[in-house]
């Protein structure tokens, strides 16, 4: 195993009370592989991201374990982590116009990486970007890497900070939706860059979006998150096919379709995401739910396996057969 | 580039004309004269002296004249100071304030970073309210009651320092008066650093710097410290301003023999030639200073270079 969470949770002190964005969350993730976490803002997906990056706003605190190749994550000090970010697990950002210093070259933004974390020279390094600049396919990269940010386009940008995490090959890439602030062209340049990208340098991604286009297109493994918590967890193939929780059903059946003639109307989940202060003892999603049952509102229900089906688990009281679409 | 350099330096001019006209009418309309002294000077010898001084032309023909030296690069004679000119005047205190006047410069860039810096890092803590008191009674205190104190403190109570004189710039001579120049400006430095650091510290870009693994000294250094600074890099324009302003007082605080003195002697005196001279050089200076800020702006932001 690559990356190893368990009962992860994430809190924040705030001066309405505490917060907890993330509650117990596990899961796992193969040297390779690509895992999807799924959800609507403020679902947890972002600050689970950051905790494993120990990147957290400095009120919030995280629990739980964290393991990175046999290395435990949580508790470890900025020193140690500053010789893993970067390093070892890579991060890029949704918003590419302002994730990017707009005061340095990308020479120089690139290069500190490689001069940080493998002790190269700025020469050496620069080339190595200007290398890795060209495999994500950026035109004339060795006159553009003496550009200024401005210079680039948003899915330039994008490209740019792909590329400057990839430089160190880490083994894991945390993408944090990537594409959410690009034009859909773009997204989908973005994305088959980043499936090659996977294949050619063998990277594990955790791929951080609301959008199940985006899971369908690049994850193995899905982690549907609400509430901080999590909603199911599946195999992407098998949670398209037959999603077994109430709210994935809501956001596959969300999804327009341009095949069904008589749908005119778009389909959305009713309700409002919960309110992370005042979350209710029993399943977060309940107050939104159409399967509601009588222990929703006071119990919250254990993640536990579909039967007949490996790597899938689910959270909800009611029963498969009843929220699987036949 | 160099185009917009020409503009800035074109758009100067109107700037100074402005400046000039209305700093000599004021002049004009305070009442008295350069030879108005308490024991009056015969009829036939003020006629003389006027005639000398081309005060008894109409204003507008004075008006005129002067424009044509200034032009020239001629600030005319001092009325007070007697075989000497205004040029000379200015050639003999500006030295002396520069020295003070870039002491507390420095000292205000410095120390005011510094502290709005340390304040921005360390965030609604004990140490941020500290410093952001201590910069609220910076601003709230004017300087020519900070400079009395100041002398009391260190000079009559202490003895550490001397009390005033210049001693040829000494730099005994140069500590309390920079202090008490320096202190509202580092006071609004600290204010705005702070402020400026705050946002730079929660921008995406320091995320993904620190996001990169570097340690906090290189994130701090590299990636915030230049964005952070250019809001009081823009202030510096108008710090200029405070500080040749606060001079005027200082150096009669301290006795400095620079240029401040001889503005508020050649106030009290109507030495007409002075003052002015005084105003357009300290006016042109400003804005020289501000066309410098300008152009250092678009060497530490790319964006305006482009542009």
């Amino acid at each position: 195993m690559l990356l190893t969470v368990n009962n992860l949770g994430v809190r924040f002190t705030t001066e309405d009370g505490m917060v907890d964005a993330v509650n117990g969350l596990d899961f796992s993730l193969d040297a390779g592989a690509t895992l999807g976490i799924v959800g609507e803002s403020g679902s947890g997906k972002s600050q689970t991201a950051l905790a494993i990056m120990g990147l957290l706003a400095s009120n919030g605190q995280t629990t739980g374990s964290i393991r990175f190749k046999g290395k435990e994550l949580v508790g470890a000090g900025q020193r140690a982590m500053n010789k893993i970010r970067g390093a070892h697990i890579g991060m890029i950002f949704q918003d590419p116009m302002t994730s990017l210093n707009p005061y340095l070259k990308i020479s120089t933004q690139m290069a500190e990486v490689l001069i940080r974390h493998r002790g190269m020279g700025k020469r050496e390094a620069v080339q190595e970007s200007i290398k890795m600049l060209d495999a994500v396919r950026i035109p004339d990269a060795k006159n553009r890497v003496n550009r200024y940010p401005h210079e680039f386009s948003g899915g330039m940008r994008q490209r740019v900070m792909i590329a400057m995490t990839l430089l160190t090959r880490p083994e894991l890439l945390i993408a944090d939706e990537p594409t959410t602030a690009l034009d859909v062209t773009v997204q989908a340049q973005i994305l088959d860059l980043l499936s090659d990208l996977r294949d050619e340098f063998g990277v594990a991604i955790i791929m951080i979006t609301h959008d199940l286009g985006v899971v369908a297109d690049l994850c193995d493994e899905v982690l549907v998150l609400y509430g901080g918590q999590i909603m199911e967890q599946a195999q992407a193939r098998s949670l398209f096919k037959g999603p077994t929780h109430p709210y994935t059903r809501g956001l596959l059946d969300s999804i327009p379709s341009l095949d069904s003639e008589h749908q005119s109307e778009l389909v959305a989940i009713p309700g409002n995401p919960p309110d992370l202060l005042h979350l209710p003892p029993g399943c977060p999603f309940e107050a939104r739910c159409a399967w509601r049952h009588e222990p929703c509102p006071t119990q919250r229900p254990m993640l536990v396996g579909v039967e007949g089906e490996s790597h899938h688990r689910r959270a909800c009281h009611a029963a498969v057969a009843e929220v699987r679409p036949s | 580039m160099l185009s917009f350099a020409f503009k800035r330096l074109l758009a100067a001019i109107p700037t100074l004309l402005v400046l000039i006209t209305l700093a000599f009418f004021m002049m004009r309309l305070a009442p008295g004269g350069p030879f108005d002294l308490e024991k009056p000077v015969p009829p036939e010898v003020r006629a003389n002296l006027d005639a000398a001084y081309g005060l008894d032309k109409p204003l507008i023909i004075q008006y005129a004249n002067y424009l044509g030296d200034v032009l020239q690069g001629d600030l005319g004679p001092s009325f007070q100071y007697v075989d000497y000119t205004v040029n000379e005047l200015i050639a003999q205190g500006f030295p002396v304030s520069l020295k003070l006047g870039i002491s507390a410069m420095i000292v205000a860039v410095l120390f005011g970073s510094m502290f709005g810096m340390i304040a921005a890092m360390r965030q609604n803590t004990v140490s941020d309210y500290g410093v952001m008191t201590v910069a609220m009674t910076g601003i709230s205190i004017p300087n020519f009651v900070v400079a009395p104190l100041l002398i009391l403190g260190f000079a009559v109570g202490l003895g550490w320092l001397p009390a005033g004189g210049w001693n040829g710039g000494a730099w005994q001579n140069i500590v309390l008066p920079v202090v008490a120049l320096a202190l509202p400006q580092v006071a609004y430095v600290a204010r705005i650093m702070r402020g400026s650091m705050i946002e730079v510290l929660r921008s995406n870009y320091l995320r993904t710097a620190r996001a990169k693994g570097l340690p906090v000294r290189q994130v701090i250094l590299r990636h915030a410290l230049k964005p952070a600074f250019l809001p009081v890099l823009s202030y510096l324009g108008p710090a200029t301003a405070g500080i040749i302003t606060g001079s005027v007082v200082m150096e009669q605080i301290f006795s400095i023999p620079g240029l401040g003195r001889f503005f508020v002697q050649g106030a009290l005196n109507r030495d007409y030639t002075l003052v002015l001279g005084v105003v357009i050089f300290y006016g042109a200076l400003i804005i020289g200073f501000n066309f410098l800020v300008d152009l250092l702006y678009s060497v530490l932001d790319p964006k305006v270079r482009a542009q």
